[in-house]
C-alpha cells in the first residue's frame, strides 16, 4: 500500500530521492528480515545435524565364546556379543550389544564362521530353525543358508547374504577362543557398508 | 448483562466471530455424512488433551522412556484410562482419516475450487501418519522399538541421501536416548504444531468455500448450529464409545483379583525395548501391516519399489486427483482408484494376518513376547524396584526369564529339566545326564534313591557313573529295606533336601523340622550315606560329592562353576560335567559370567520374585512362572522318559506354561513327599488351573510360604490326604487350614 502511493506521487525533484529510499527499505525489510527469521533456524540446524558427526563405536575384535562351545556338527549357535556401548550421555559397560551366530566349518577342526545376526534386509534378528536347518527372518521372511547366503536370491526381500564377520581363534589359558571382530552394517543395500 | 455484552462486541466483534461459527449456510440441510471432518477435530482434541497429559508424567531416554510408560501405565491414578484413551484414539483416528478421504472423494468435493483445500487434508493425512509412527517408538517397548527400526531402516535406502536421513531422524547410527528424544520432539512438538496449522488453514478454506453439498436441492437448507452440531456431537459420542470399548475390552477377560486397572485396562505395554536381543514378534501397528506385508513381495534391489516409489506413486495419484477429476471420466477414475486401493490395503491387511496365524514361529514369539511382558510388569513391582539401570536391567538378572535361556544355552546338550508331563527343556538328542527339574526337591532326591530312578536317563542312566557306586547301593539296598527303613529312607530324603533351603519347600521344611532333624541324624550314621559322602561333620571328601548344603545356592554355584573340584567329583571324568567358571581369576576366561551363574543358579532353585497378582490363562503368566518350578507331585513322574524330554524345546517359558502348578499327581509308588509346587503362584483363586490344582494332586497343596497369608487360604481347605507315606510320618492329616502348608512328607 505504502509504496504503492508513493509511486503514485507527482514526480519532484525528491522523487528520485523517495524511490531509492524505497528500495533501500524494501531491501533492508527484506535482508535484515530474512536473516533474523532464518538465524534460529540455521542454528538449530548445527544442533539437529549433529548425528551425522558422531562415529559410530567400529569394532575391534571381541571374545564371543570358546570354542568348545560351538557343536561340533556345524550348526550355527547364537552368542551374545558383549562390549562396552555409548549412548549419548550414558556409558554401559560390558553391555549385550548385539547378536552374532558361530558356526564350525569344518567338523572337530577350529574353522569358524562368524555371521552377524541383523538381517540386511530391515534390520531383525534372524532366527536360526533348527528343523529347517535355515536362518529365517520374522519380519519380511528373508532366508538363508546356514552358511549365510540367501536361500532364493531372486525372492528374498534381502538384498544381501548375511553378513559375515571376521573370525580370529585365539588361545586364551590354553582353551581356544572365537574372537570376532564385530560391526553392523547398513540394512538395505546390495553391498555391505558398515556403519560409521 | 446486555450491557457487558455489548461492550464486549464492540471491543472484539465476537458476535461475527460465533455467527460465523455457528450459522454457517449448509444447502440441502445437515446430513450426517458431513460428521467425518468433525469427528476428526474431535479426535485430534482429544489426542491434545491426553497427550499433554501424558507429557507431564513421560520422560524420553532409553533408559527412562519404558519405565516412565509403566508407571503412567500401572501405577498412576488413571493412568491407564488416559493412555489407552491416547492409544485407540490414534487408532480411530487413521480409520476416520479413511472414511473421510473415501466420503470427499465419492462426493466429489475435491473439485475447483476445492483443489487446494484436498491437497491440505492429504498433507494433514501424512502428518497424522507420521504422529501415529513416532508415537509407537514412545513407550520404547519390543513392539515400538522393532518397528521402528524396521521403517527407519527402510528410510534408508531412499537413494543418496537415505543414509544420513536415517541417521539424523534416529540420532546416530545406533537406537538410543536420542531417538526417543527426537522421535518424542517431533510427536509431541513438531507435528502437533504443523497439523494445528493445516488444520487451520483446512478450516479456513472450508469455510470459504462452504459445504460440498450433492443435491441440495432434495432438503431444506440449515445453518450449522444446532442441525449439524448435532449430528456431529452424536457422531463424536460414537467415536469415543467405541474408543472406550476398545480402552476397556481387555478387562473382559480373566483378571487377576485385585490388581490395578492398569494391569488389565487399556494400552498394552511390551517388555522393554532390548536392541541386543532378538524380537521375533515385531510387526508394525495394524494399520501399517499391508505395507509391511506389501514389502514381503519386493527383494533385493527392487525393494525401494515396494518401500518407496509405488507408495509414494499412490499419494501421487491421489494428489492428482482434483486434476484427474476434471477430465470426463476423471471423477470414476479417482473413485475406482480408491475402491481398488482399499480392496488392495485390505486383502493384504488380511494376508498378513492370516500368513501370522499359521506361522507357528511367529506364534511363539508372541506368546514369549506376552509373557516377558508380564513379568517384566510384575517386576517392576518387585521390592527391589526399577534402579537407576533401568528395568531391562531387570528382564536381563531375572532367573524366570533368563534361566531357561542360559539353560539351553549351557546345559541342554547334556541335560534336560522336563517336568513330569514332558514339558520343559531338553536338547534335539537323548539327554546324557540328569533331568535338573526340580533338583534337590523332596520328589527329586527320592527318585534319585529308588531302583526304578536311579538307573534311568533322568538321573545317573545316561552317564559315566550308571555303573558307580551310588546306582549300585541303591540297587542293591533299597529292595531288601523293611518298612521301617524305608520310612527312615523319606526321612534322610526330607533331610537332604532340606540342605538346599529351596523356597518352593520352606514351608514344608519348616513343619517338618522334626523329621529332618532325625534324618540328619540317620543320614549321618545309620543309613551309610557317611560311608562316601560328607555331610557336616560326618564323613569326609573324597570319594563322592558333599552333601553339606546339597542343593543350596552356594553348594550349586561351586559345583556348576568346577564340578571337578574336591568337594565334588574330584576328577574329571570323560563325558562328564565341564566346570563352566573355573577361572576364578580371570572371569571373561569362563563359560559362564558371575551373573549369569548367579541367574542360572537362581534359576534351577525356582528363586525368583512371585508376583502378587498374575493373570495366569490369558498371559501366560502361570507358565512363566512355571519353567523351573519346583517339583509337582511326585517322584513316578519325576523321570521323564526320553521320549518325553525330547518333544520339548525352545519356547521354553511356553510350554510349561500350560500344565503349571497344577500338574496332576499320579497315585505315588513309592513314598513321595508331595509338596507344593509352585509358591509363585499364588492366589491361586486368580487362574481356573490354580483352583483345579487342589483336587487333583490332593496332597500337593502347599501354598507359597512367602505370600501374604489372605491369598493362601484357598488351597488348602482340607486336610489333605496323603499317601501312605504320611501315615509312617507324621499326623499330617488334621493340620489344620490356615496357611500352613498340607503336605507331607
Amino acid at each position: 500500500m505504502v509504496s504503492s502511493d508513493r509511486t503514485s506521487a507527482p514526480r519532484d525533484a525528491r522523487a528520485g530521492d523517495e524511490d531509492r529510499r524505497s528500495f533501500f527499505s524494501t531491501a533492508t525489510a527484506v535482508i535484515v528480515g530474512g536473516i533474523v527469521s532464518v538465524f534460529p533456524f540455521a542454528a538449530g540446524l548445527l544442533v539437529l545435524f549433529d548425528p551425522l558427526r558422531r562415529q559410530g563405536s567400529a569394532g575391534g575384535f571381541l571374545r564371543i565364546a570358546s570354542l568348545d562351545e560351538l557343536p561340533a556338527d556345524g550348526v550355527p549357535r547364537s552368542f551374545p556379543v558383549i562390549t562396552d556401548r555409548v549412548d549419548a550421555w550414558n556409558k554401559f559397560v560390558n553391555e549385550p550389544v548385539g547378536m552374532v551366530f558361530l558356526r564350525r566349518t569344518k567338523e572337530g577342526v577350529a574353522q569358524v564362521e562368524a555371521l552377524n545376526a541383523v538381517c540386511p534386509h530391515a534390520g531383525c534378528f534372524v532366527d536360526f530353525l533348527s528343523k529347517e536347518s535355515h536362518f529365517q527372518c520374522p519380519c519380511h521372511d528373508s532366508s538363508f543358508e546356514p552358511n549365510g547366503t540367501r536361500i532364493h536370491p531372486e525372492r528374498c526381500p534381502s538384498p544381501r547374504d548375511l553378513d559375515a564377520l571376521a573370525v580370529e581363534i585365539r588361545m586364551v589359558e590354553g582353551r581356544e577362543e572365537v574372537w570376532v571382530e564385530f560391526k553392523n552394517f547398513r540394512a538395505g543395500t546390495p553391498e555391505k557398508i558398515a556403519d560409521a | 448483562m446486555r450491557a457487558f455484552f455489548d461492550w464486549l462486541d464492540d471491543r472484539t466483534g465476537y458476535r461475527d466471530l460465533v455467527g460465523a461459527a455457528l450459522y454457517e449456510h449448509i444447502p440441502g440441510g445437515a446430513r450426517w455424512r458431513y460428521v467425518w471432518g468433525s469427528t476428526l477435530v474431535f479426535a485430534f482434541f482429544m489426542q491434545v488433551v491426553t497427550g499433554f497429559v501424558l507429557w507431564t508424567a513421560y520422560s524420553p531416554s532409553a533408559q527412562t522412556a519404558w519405565e516412565s510408560v509403566a508407571y503412567i501405565q500401572y501405577d498412576m491414578q488413571g493412568g491407564w484410562l488416559v493412555r489407552g484413551l491416547h492409544h485407540f484414539m490414534a487408532q480411530a483416528m487413521v480409520v476416520l482419516l479413511a472414511l473421510h478421504l473415501m466420503q470427499v472423494v465419492i462426493d466429489g468435493a475435491y473439485r475447483a475450487p476445492r483443489e487446494i483445500n484436498f491437497w491440505l487434508g492429504l498433507i494433514l493425512m501424512q502428518i497424522v501418519l507420521g504422529l501415529a509412527l513416532t508415537g509407537y517408538l514412545l513407550p520404547w517397548d519390543q513392539k515400538g522399538f522393532w518397528a521402528t527400526r524396521v521403517a527407519t531402516n527402510l528410510m534408508g535406502i531412499v537413494p543418496v541421501v537415505g543414509a544420513d536421513l536415517q541417521r539424523l531422524v534416529v540420532g546416530g547410527t545406533t537406537y538410543g536416548h536420542h531417538t526417543l528424544t527426537r522421535f518424542f520432539a517431533l510427536h509431541a512438538g513438531v507435528l502437533p504444531a504443523l497439523l494445528v496449522f493445516f488444520l487451520v488453514l483446512h478450516v479456513a478454506l472450508f469455510r470459504r468455500h462452504g459445504i460440498h453439498a450433492r443435491d441440495p436441492e432434495r432438503k431444506p437448507d440449515h445453518t450449522f448450529w444446532p442441525e449439524q452440531v448435532m449430528r456431529d456431537a452424536v457422531a463424536c459420542l460414537a467415536v469415543l464409545l467405541v474408543v472406550l470399548g476398545l480402552v476397556f475390552l481387555p478387562g473382559l477377560g480373566d483378571r487377576p483379583a485385585g490388581a490395578p486397572p492398569g494391569y488389565y485396562l487399556g494400552a498394552e505395554l511390551g517388555a522393554p525395548a532390548d536392541p541386543a536381543s532378538p524380537y521375533s514378534a515385531a510387526r508394525p501397528e495394524w494399520y501399517f501391516l499391508f505395507l509391511f506385508q506389501f514389502l514381503k513381495f519386493f527383494h533385493g534391489e527392487t525393494e525401494i519399489y515396494g518401500a518407496i516409489v509405488i507408495p509414494g506413486a499412490v499419494m501421487g495419484v491421489l494428489f492428482l486427483m482434483p486434476i484427474l477429476g476434471r477430465w470426463r471420466l476423471g471423477h470414476g477414475f479417482n473413485i475406482g482408484f480408491l475402491i481398488v486401493m482399499g480392496i488392495g490395503i485390505g486383502a493384504l491387511t488380511v494376508q498378513a494376518m492370516v500368513e501370522d496365524r499359521g506361522d507357528e514361529t511367529y506364534l511363539a514369539a508372541v506368546e514369549q513376547a506376552e509373557m516377558n511382558a508380564t513379568r517384566v510388569r510384575d517386576l517392576t513391582h518387585a521390592p527391589e524396584g526399577i534402579g537407576a539401570a533401568g528395568a531391562l536391567a531387570l528382564v536381563r538378572q531375572d532367573p524366570m526369564i533368563q534361566g531357561p535361556l542360559l539353560f539351553n544355552r549351557h546345559c541342554v546338550m547334556c541335560h534336560t529339566h522336563v517336568d513330569e508331563n514332558g514339558h520343559g527343556l531338553a536338547g534335539d538328542e537323548a539327554p546324557t545326564a540328569s533331568n535338573l527339574y526340580g533338583f534337590a526337591t523332596r520328589e527329586w532326591i527320592a527318585g534319585l534313591l529308588s531302583p526304578e530312578h536311579i538307573g534311568t536317563a533322568a538321573y545317573f542312566g545316561a552317564t559315566p557313573y550308571k555303573q558307580g557306586d551310588m546306582v549300585g547301593w541303591v540297587n542293591d539296598t533299597v529292595p531288601s529295606m523293611s518298612d521301617e527303613e524305608k520310612a527312615d529312607l523319606q526321612k534322610v530324603v526330607a533331610a537332604l533336601s532340606a540342605e538346599a533351603h529351596l523356597p518352593s519347600q520352606e514351608a514344608i521344611d519348616a513343619r517338618d523340622a522334626a523329621t529332618i532333624e532325625e534324618g540328619a541324624t540317620l543320614l549321618k550314621e545309620t543309613v551309610g550315606c557317611a560311608d562316601c559322602h560328607r555331610f557336616h561333620d560326618a564323613g569326609e571328601l573324597g570319594s563322592a560329592p558333599d552333601l553339606t548344603g546339597y542343593g543350596s545356592y552356594g553348594w550349586l554355584s561351586e559345583f556348576i562353576s568346577d564340578p571337578t573340584h574336591e568337594r565334588f567329583y574330584r576328577e574329571a571324568v570323560d563325558g562328564g560335567m565341564p566346570g563352566f567358571a573355573t577361572h576364578r581369576e580371570n572371569p571373561l576366561a569362563n563359560k559362564l559370567s558371575p551373573e549369569q551363574l548367579d541367574v542360572l543358579v537362581r534359576w534351577l532353585r525356582g528363586e525368583w520374585y512371585r508376583p502378587e497378582f498374575t493373570l495366569a490363562s490369558t498371559t501366560g503368566e502361570g507358565a512363566a512362572a512355571d519353567p523351573a518350578p519346583p517339583p509337582a507331585s511326585d517322584t513316578t513322574s519325576a523321570a521323564p522318559t526320553p521320549e518325553a524330554s525330547s518333544e520339548a524345546t525352545m519356547p521354553a517359558a511356553a510350554e510349561p506354561a500350560a500344565e503349571n502348578p497344577s500338574a496332576p499327581a499320579e497315585p505315588v509308588e513309592e513314598p513321595a513327599s508331595p509338596n507344593e509346587p509352585e509358591p509363585g503362584e499364588e492366589s491361586p483363586a486368580d487362574s481356573p488351573q490354580a483352583e483345579e490344582a487342589p483336587t487333583e494332586d490332593a496332597p500337593a497343596a502347599t501354598p507359597p510360604a512367602e505370600e501374604p497369608p489372605a491369598a493362601d487360604s484357598q488351597p488348602s481347605e482340607e486336610p489333605t490326604p496323603t499317601p501312605e507315606a504320611d501315615s509312617e510320618n507324621e499326623p499330617a492329616p488334621s493340620e489344620p487350614v490356615s496357611e500352613e502348608p498340607s503336605a507331607t512328607l
